[in-house]
Formats: C-alpha cells, structure tokens, sequence
C-alpha cells in the first residue's frame, strides 16, 4: 500500500515541478531539534519537552513548506501523516511505560523457582518476614491461580463464543432490520455497560437461586465472564462479519448453495482472522477482571482443579488481594514482588492466547489475492 | 483440506497435551516441609470444609491460623476471602458461611436475623485480633510527635493547615517543626479502620470532632485518599508534609507515628498498651450471655493504654446443623483463640495478643456451641 | 475448499437451514433473556432505595442527591478518556493499517492487543505509581498559569491523584481496544475503492478521507462505543487512582467520584439499604450507557449506505 503511493510519486517527480525534495524531511527534522533545544535551553531543559516541542516544530516546518512548494493539498497530506505519526507515539508512550514497570518489578518473581509450580498453601506472614530478614527466597507461588484463570476462562469462551457467534450470524445474515434484530442489536450494547461487579453479583444471585447461597464455584464465575464476553464477541463478530462482501454471498448462492453452508464455509471463513481477533479481545477484555471473580469464585489459597465445586483463586484476584492485603502488612514487599510476577505472567497468556488466534486464522481463513 | 485438518488435530493434540503438563506439574506444598512432620496429625479426627468471609484486616492473620490449624488438622480445608465485613457478616447470615470475620460487632437487626439461622441463642461475635492504629505522617527529620486528642482532630479537619502550628509546637518542646502544609489522607473505601478512628475522635475530642463515628469518612473534610491499608501508606509515604491513620502493622519506613495524649500523659503505640486499653474496655450493653461484643474505652486514663484500636470479631453461630461443622469451627476458633493462635497472628500480621482474661472468656463462649437439637 | 462439499444440498440442506436459522435465533433469544434478567435483578435489588426514607439513604437526602454528583463525574472521566482515546486510537490504527511498513505493522497490532489484556488493577498501579506523581507538577504549573479558568481552578492536588489522571488511565485503558477494532475495520477497506480514489490523484490523506473513514465509520463508531463501555464501567482503575471527593469543576483538586469506583469501593462493606443504594447506583450506570448506546445508534445509522452487507 504505503510502497505503491512512493513509486508512482517518484516517477512523478521527474515529470512534474512542485515536489519537496527528498532530503526535505531530514532537514526540518534536524532544524526542529536544534530550536527545541534552543528554547528549551531558555526556559529550563528536560528531555520530554525537548521531544514533544521537535515534534510540533517538525509539523509546523514540513507542512509550511510544503503548502508553500507543492500547494494545500500535499501540505493537509503531509500533515495528516504527522499527526497519525504522532498518534501513534502519543499513544505508544504510555503503553510502553506500563509494560516497563510490569517487567521490571514481575521479572524478579517470575523467576523465583517454584513460583510457577507452587500454590499459596501454607504461606502466611512467617515465611513472608523470614524471606525478607534473611534474604532467603520468597516462597508461595501462583499455580492455584493460574490454574484457576484458565479454567475459568476456558469455560467462560466455551459459553460466550458460541453464543454471540451465533447472534451475530443472525443479526447479519437472518434478522437484517427486522424489530428483533434491532432489539438484539441495541441491548447488547446495553450489555457492554454492565458494570463488571453487577455482572458477578447477578451469577451469584442466580447460583444462589438455583443451588443454595453461597455457592461459589470456578463455573458461577465463568457464567459471570459470559455475561461481559457475549456483548464483546457479538459487537466484533456482527461488525467482522458485515464487511464480508456481499459477491462473495451472492456467487455461492448462484451456485446453488444452501445458506447455512453460505454461512459456515463462505462468510465465517471470510471473516474468521477478524472474528479470531474479536475473541482474543473479548478473552482479553475478561481474563483480567477481578471483582466479579471475587463474588462468585472466592479466594483460594490451595489448588482446586474442579470448576463445578469448590473456591478458586485467579491470577486477577490474587493480584489484588496481595497488592490491597499484602500476606505480611509489615513486610509487603514478597506480596507485592508475587502481585507483579503474576501481572506478567497474565500479559503472557494473553500474549500466547493471541498467537494462538493468529495461528488459527491463518488455519481458517481462505487465501485471499491480497 | 488435509493440511488444513491436520493442522487442526495438531493444534488440539498439543494444546491437549500442554494442558495435561501443566495440570501435572503444581503442588500445594509451597513452604517445602514434608507433609508428615506436624506430630498431632494423627490424633486429629477433624474433617472437612470450613468458609469464612468478611473482614480485609484480618486477612494476613487468617492466613497465619489457616497454615497453622491445617497443619495440626491435614483433612481440613480452611477457605477463606476478605471481601469485607459487611459482606462477611451478610455471607454469613445467608447460610452461606460457617464464620464471619467482622471489624464491627453485629447489629442489633442482624442479631435477630440470625435466630433463624442459629437457634434462638443466634450468633455471637468473639474478640479474635486487635490491631492498633497508627496516627502516622511524614515529615522529613521527625520520626515521632506528641499529638493531644484535639490537635489530631483540628489537623484532619483542615483548621490546623501547618506543621509548625502553636498547637502542635506547644506539645513538642524541642522538635524543629518546618512550616510544611499538612495534607490529611483519608481510606477511600468504607472501613473499619475509619469506624474505629473516627469513634475515638468523636469520643476523645467531642469538642471538635462533631460527627459520629462512621465506617465512611466525611465526605465535606479536605485531603486526600486512597484506597486501602496499603494505599494510604503508599501515599503517605510519597507526600511530604502528609497525616494519616493506618493500622499500625502497615507502617514503617521512613514514616513517623504519634505519642497520643492520654489522660496527662503521652503514650506511644505498642501492641501491649493496645492489649490494655481493649482490656479497659467494658462489654457493650444489651447482648447475649456469650456474645463478648466490646464497647472500647475511647478515654482511658491508664497511662499504659493506647485507646486507637481496632478490635475485629469472628462470628459464629451459637448452634450448628450438624456435629461435624459445630466440631470444626469449635476447633478453628480454639485454635485461634490459644496462645499459640494469637502468637502466630502477632507474629505474622503484628497484631496485638488478646489478654488471657478475654480469650479465657471467649474459649468458654466457644465451648458452649453444640448441636441444633 | 472443494465445490462438491459446497454443492451437496438437498432435504439435508432444507433442514440444515432451519435448523441453524433457530439456533442463531435462540442464541439472540438468550441474550434478551440474559440481559432482561439482569435488569430484573437490579431493579429487585435496588427498589428499597426508591421507596426508602430520604434521611436514610447515604447522604442523607435522597438517592438523587446522591446519584447526581456520581453521574457528573462518571460522564466527565468517560468523556476525558474518550476525548484523549478517540483521535489518538483512530491515528494509531491509520498508522498500524495504511502507514507503517508491512513487517512492523503486524508486530505493533499484536502489541496493541496484548495491551487490552492488561488487568485493571495494573493500571490502576501503574496510575498510582507512575502517572500520578508524574502529573502533579504539570498540575500546579496549570493552577499557577491558567488558574483563571474553571476547569484548571487551584489548589493543585499535591499527589496528583486527579479526575483528569483518571480520565487518562482510562483513556490509556480503551486506547488497545479502539485501536484493534478499529485496525481490523480499516483493513477490510475494498482495495478497489482505495485504488480508484489513489488512480484519481488523490493523496494519500484523501484516499484515506474518501474511501476508509465512510466505509469504517459505522465500525469505528461501534469500537468507540465498546471502549466506551469499558471506560464507564471501569472499577478496579479509577478506585485506585481517583482522590475522590464531593463534585467540582476543577479536573486538577482532588474531588469528583465515579459510579463503577463508589459501588468498588463500599460494597465490601455495605449491608442492607446501603447495600441496595450501591445496586440502584448500577442500576443508573446502566441506564446511561442505554442512552449513550442510543445516540451512537443514531450517528450510525445515518451512515448504512456504506455497510458491505445490505
């Protein structure tokens, strides 16, 4: 795309007067810099300003001068690339600082051995105010938890992809603008701003209906997750879905066939890398929760590998609980060590369970000319 | 399409067997000892699945008795979350816990609701962990002031604004105070910690302190807040000039902790002169034989206690359905009651130990549960 | 995928149809169920609040006393998150989609979803960690400069945990989920319509103007308002971050309180009708996403001309 703009402009600037010049950019770069630095050698340095005023100084340098030597046109071009540019940094900063500090205070736990290996069985603030008063290492891991976070949302997807899938199929190919349609449409939008507490408080009430108060179990929990996943996978899915060409539909049914294998083997496939990364966000959008977990799975400090009995920890809650209730309040520091090893090793399976989804788009989806 | 479902069984087969790895490889045994070394083992004959919910302060304690009771008693599950008192004691009136852990004792309305729950008796609270509070700040260079009962309470309210006000300086000859703004930090979230604060300003500085104690800090006051323990301390810590109150096993560091003004003299915090001024403290009015609800004494003129305590209740069920769960939370709360219990809860959680006269008192209220007949 | 498996209908395929015609029906089905339970609940949870004596209810005038100042400041986090989220997350997916070369592209998509996986409670520390004190200074120069102005009136909070800090943890929070909509969105433009637009003369940015932006709109519209959701409903961040307090105008004091983060922080601790009041405060954070989701409705379907599938 970006390759195919470039040569037709080079093979223009032979024919036709009015183009920058291409060392252009490099020297507005370079001139920006040195009048950043200028300024903000006058009103006091530092090294974010500096950047942030080159930026805007390079954008205003390039666009006048390209609204002078190739016109408006190219000049609204030039600055509409810098400003998408300087999106993308804005937002990579922020971004690329949270990851920093994820790594650099999870990675010392991570590789504690036994950390990922261990439960929290047994571990109270003894073992805690050891660990820090002798250097020893610190004891306790997350293996309950993360056990417990992909069970739970192994169930929660079983649930939710299914279902919102097929919502989204019918919202597209059955419902169109029919009254249900639309109905379906807006509530699950609706949906999506169910706060996530209210998402976990109403599983339990419904548990609790069904099978006595007070029943906490990894599946009550995933039935939670749904709740909140459904309107993400049915939003993503609907919009994957819409974009399928409409050629694409018509020639299978103009080869005689029949719609629901229109459906299965033509417009999901289609979509599928769209869909695959709808799921992944939905995944995403859940695996970190923490309260609705809190309400309907409780707070295990063992390993319970049994969704349909039992309390359960998640990697979300244990962060929470030992980051808002450090094992040993005296000393925090193991609690806090444990809180960011497990943050990391939730960005992990999330980083694992998105090259997952990658791997099973390019299984599924049809190759395209692209 | 063969490459294509290839690909796919492959795809299962490896998460399959990946999955099968991982739920092979974890144990419960992160301390490392060997299972088989707690000699009373073989003498326990408790079985089962005790559930608690409730209180977030005794959280850290809770893990300290739940490794210690399970270790004497290896075929019982102690589960336990600390969502919070007031959803403890609700859990528990629903039928859905065994125990609560509470920073406040039941209201009057939940004592009758849960005669139905637990026979007529209903349910009693007993005093399980004391924790004293800290009225901490920082400021660099002083690591401890004396603070009277009314220059705390003017200081919270924003009537005192600086460190090196007369009221302060009159009480700390000799401290260097710098002209530092004070910034008052409160706990975001409802909580005990605030309850048990806020009584002790409503009772030791009537004159200023017009509120009541309350679970929620009042909303009209200046300062800052966090949410939690730890997230007061956090932003303490990282605010020069910054008052709070926390309890006490969350602060150190560079903080520094008052001398609190009791009757005319100065008492510093210690988890013995917390024990004593609980100790000083009458049984609230209007209770049940064995319900050891504890009206605490705001106002002691003992010049051994420190008055800004929290004292946080287990409660539990006067009557149980059945002999199995009346036997197994008789012998959590012994455990936790004995001297061993509170040792572990002290060394752990730094709390202060129940006086023996308490715990005797609370070991009688424990033996006396049985069975709904 | 070969035609014969394609072509073998018959009575099989009749039924087939109807068969998975009702299951895509019931799926829709039980998420009206889902959805109208939920409100059941809510209501039934929340009722004793309406009928309840003023005085009794948190604050002590009514629950619309309450509820006012919590709605305000929902709606000025949310907006504040969306403002900065918005521009920023259409930009990036531009960049990921039509700007950067091939090869990074896909490496900066897959680390932009990643970033949604990040829990709340990460965010909420790194908020209190990082971002906060980072702010405060920034704060106070504005207090000092443009004072005059209501939303930068003094004092500055001195620990930086302000409405506007929330709103940019936030904004940071649904910048990931935009953007990987947005992106996959922005890739599904017909490349004929980019080409002619791109054969015609057209800049790059025209092209963009004239042949991505009205086939992504109404997508691009819906990823917003799932970031939405997510920047309303958010607890766990806000709790952490926001010094809450009764409402003002100033996005730099200390002061202002979400709903999500006042049902978080006193529900651990609420009983009875304070418990109720918590739930019917859901109940209102629901019934604006309703309203705000009906809006969005609206814009979106002045543009249908553009969906592939009509």
């Amino acid at each position: 795309m970006a390759t195919a703009t470039t040569t037709i402009a080079r093979k223009r600037s032979a024919l036709t007067r009015g183009q920058l010049p291409s060392y252009a950019p490099w020297a507005v770069v370079a001139a920006a810099v040195i009048l950043a630095a200028a300024i903000m050698a006058l009103v006091g340095f530092n090294a974010l300003g500096w950047g942030v005023l080159s930026a805007v100084l390079f954008t205003i340098g390039l666009v006048t001068w390209s609204a002078a030597a190739e016109g408006s046109r190219k000049a609204k071009d030039k600055l509409a690339t810098c400003l998408v540019v300087g999106s993308f940094l804005i937002a990579v900063l922020p971004l690329v600082s949270v990851v920093w500090i994820v790594l650099v205070n999870g990675l010392p736990g991570l590789v504690t051995p036994g950390f990922l290996g261990t439960s929290m069985n047994g571990i109270s603030g003894l073992q805690d105010n050891t660990s820090v008063n002798t250097g020893s290492r610190v004891l306790g891991g997350i293996y309950h938890s993360l056990m417990g976070t992909l069970l739970i949302t192994l169930w929660a997807t079983v649930i939710s992809v299914p279902i919102g899938l097929l919502t989204s199929v019918y919202l597209v190919e059955y419902g169109n603008d029919r009254a249900l349609a639309r109905a379906i449409r807006f509530f699950v939008d609706v949906m999506t701003g169910i706060p996530s507490i209210v998402a976990g408080l109403f599983a339990a009430a419904l548990f609790a209906a069904i099978s006595g108060p007070g029943t906490k179990t990894g599946f009550v929990a995933a039935v939670a997750l749904s709740v909140l996943m459904i309107p993400v996978v049915v939003r993503s899915s609907e919009e994957m879905l819409k974009i399928v060409p409409n050629e694409l539909r018509e020639a299978a049914y103009a080869l005689g066939v029949r719609k629901w294998r229109t459906i299965l083997k033509v417009v999901i496939p289609t979509a599928i890398s769209g869909i695959a990364s709808g799921v992944t966000l939905a995944i995403a959008r859940v695996i970190g929760e923490t309260a609705p977990i809190l309400v309907t799975a409780g707070f295990a400090t063992k390993i319970n590998m049994d969704v349909f009995s039992g309390w359960m920890s998640s990697l979300p809650t244990f962060i929470y609980t030992q980051i808002l209730n450090p094992t040993s309040p005296a000393n925090p520091g193991p609690s806090v060590q444990r809180a960011w090893a497990a943050a990391l090793v939730l960005i992990i399976m999330v980083m694992l369970l998105n090259l997952g989804a990658r791997l099973v788009a390019r299984f599924f989806a049809p190759k395209t000319g692209r | 399409m063969k490459a294509l479902s290839f690909g796919r069984s492959a795809a299962v087969a490896v998460i399959a067997a990946g999955a099968l790895a991982l739920s092979a490889c974890g144990s419960d045994n992160a301390t490392g000892t060997s299972p088989s070394a707690g000699g009373s083992a073989a003498s326990s004959n408790l079985t089962g699945t005790l559930t608690g919910t409730g209180s977030s302060a005794q959280g850290a304690a809770i893990d300290a008795w739940k490794s210690g009771f399970t270790a004497a008693n290896p075929k019982v599950n102690v589960q336990y979350s600390p969502d919070g008192s007031g959803a403890g004691r609700k859990a528990f009136l629903s039928g859905a816990t065994q125990f609560a852990g509470s920073d406040a004792a039941m209201k009057p309305e939940e004592i009758s609701q849960s005669k139905t729950l637990c026979g007529p008796d209903g349910a009693i609270d007993l005093p399980v962990y004391i924790s004293p509070i800290a009225v901490t700040f920082k400021l660099s260079g002083v690591k401890e002031l004396n603070l009277a009962p009314d220059t705390i309470a003017k200081m919270f309210r924003g009537q005192i604004t600086t460190w090196n006000d007369p009221a302060i300086a009159a009480d700390n000859p000799g401290v260097t105070l710098p002209a530092t703004k004070i910034t008052p930090v409160h706990r975001s979230d409802d909580s005990g910690t605030t309850q048990n604060f806020t009584d002790y300003l409503a009772k030791a500085a009537p004159s200023v302190w017009k509120d009541k104690g309350a679970q929620t800090w009042p909303s009209s006051l200046p300062g800052e807040n966090a949410k939690g323990t730890s997230g007061v301390v956090k932003t303490v810590t990282a605010t020069e000039g910054a008052l709070a109150y926390a309890d006490d096993s969350a602060v150190g560091g560079d903080l520094g902790v008052a001398k609190v003004k009791v009757g005319s003299s100065w008492v510093k915090l210690s988890a013995d002169a917390a024990a004593k001024a609980v100790e000083l403290s009458k049984p609230a009015a209007g209770r049940a034989a064995n319900d050891l609800a504890l009206d605490l004494n705001r106002t002691p003129t003992d010049p051994s206690a420190y008055p800004i305590v929290l004292v946080s209740y287990h409660v539990v069920c006067t009557t149980y359905k059945d002999q199995a769960t009346a036997d197994l939370v008789k012998g959590w709360e012994k455990y936790v009651l004995s001297d061993e219990g509170q040792k572990a809860a002290a060394g752990s959680a730094k709390s202060a130990p129940l006086s023996s006269s308490l715990a005797q008192k609370a070991l009688a209220a424990v033996e006396a549960i049985k069975v709904k007949s | 995928m070969s035609s014969n498996s394609l072509t073998s209908a018959g009575a099989s395929g009749r039924t087939g149809d109807k068969v998975f015609s009702g299951f895509a029906l019931g799926a829709g089905a039980l998420i009206l169920l889902v959805l109208f339970s939920v409100a059941t609940f809510l209501v039934v949870q929340a009722a004793p609040t309406f009928v309840a004596n003023p005085s009794e209810v948190a604050g002590g005038e009514g629950f619309w006393k309450y509820i006012l100042p919590l709605v305000l400041g929902t709606v000025i986090a949310a907006a504040i998150a969306l403002l900065i989220a918005t521009p920023v997350s259409v930009g990036v997916a531009l960049f990921i989609s039509h700007f950067a070369p091939r090869r990074l592209a896909q490496g900066f998509g897959y680390i932009i979803d990643l970033l949604a996986a990040i829990p709340s409670v990460v965010y909420g520390a790194w908020g209190v960690a990082f971002l906060a004190p980072a702010m405060a200074p920034g704060y106070q120069w504005l207090a000092d400069n443009a004072g005059w102005f209501p939303l930068f009136a003094g004092p500055a909070s001195a620990t930086g945990k302000t409405i506007l800090t929330a709103g940019i943890v936030l904004a940071v929070m649904v910048i990931p989920i935009v953007t990987s909509l947005s992106r996959e969105i922005f890739l599904q433009t017909p490349k004929l319509h980019e080409e002619a637009a791109l054969a015609l003369g057209a800049t790059r940015w025209e092209m963009i103007r004239m042949a991505v932006f009205p086939f992504g709109r109404p997508g691009v519209v819906s990823a917003i308002m799932l970031g939405l959701g997510r920047a309303l409903g958010e607890t766990m961040a806000v709790a952490l971050v926001l010094s809450s307090g009764p409402l003002i105008a100033s996005l730099i004091r200390s002061g202002n309180q979400t709903i999500a983060a006042e049902i978080a922080l006193n529900f651990p601790e609420a009983t009875g009708l304070s418990l109720s009041t918590l739930i019917a405060a859901g109940l209102v954070l629901f019934v604006i996403t309703l309203a705000v989701n009906m809006l969005a409705r609206w814009i979106v379907g002045r543009h249908k001309e553009f969906s592939g599938a009509n």
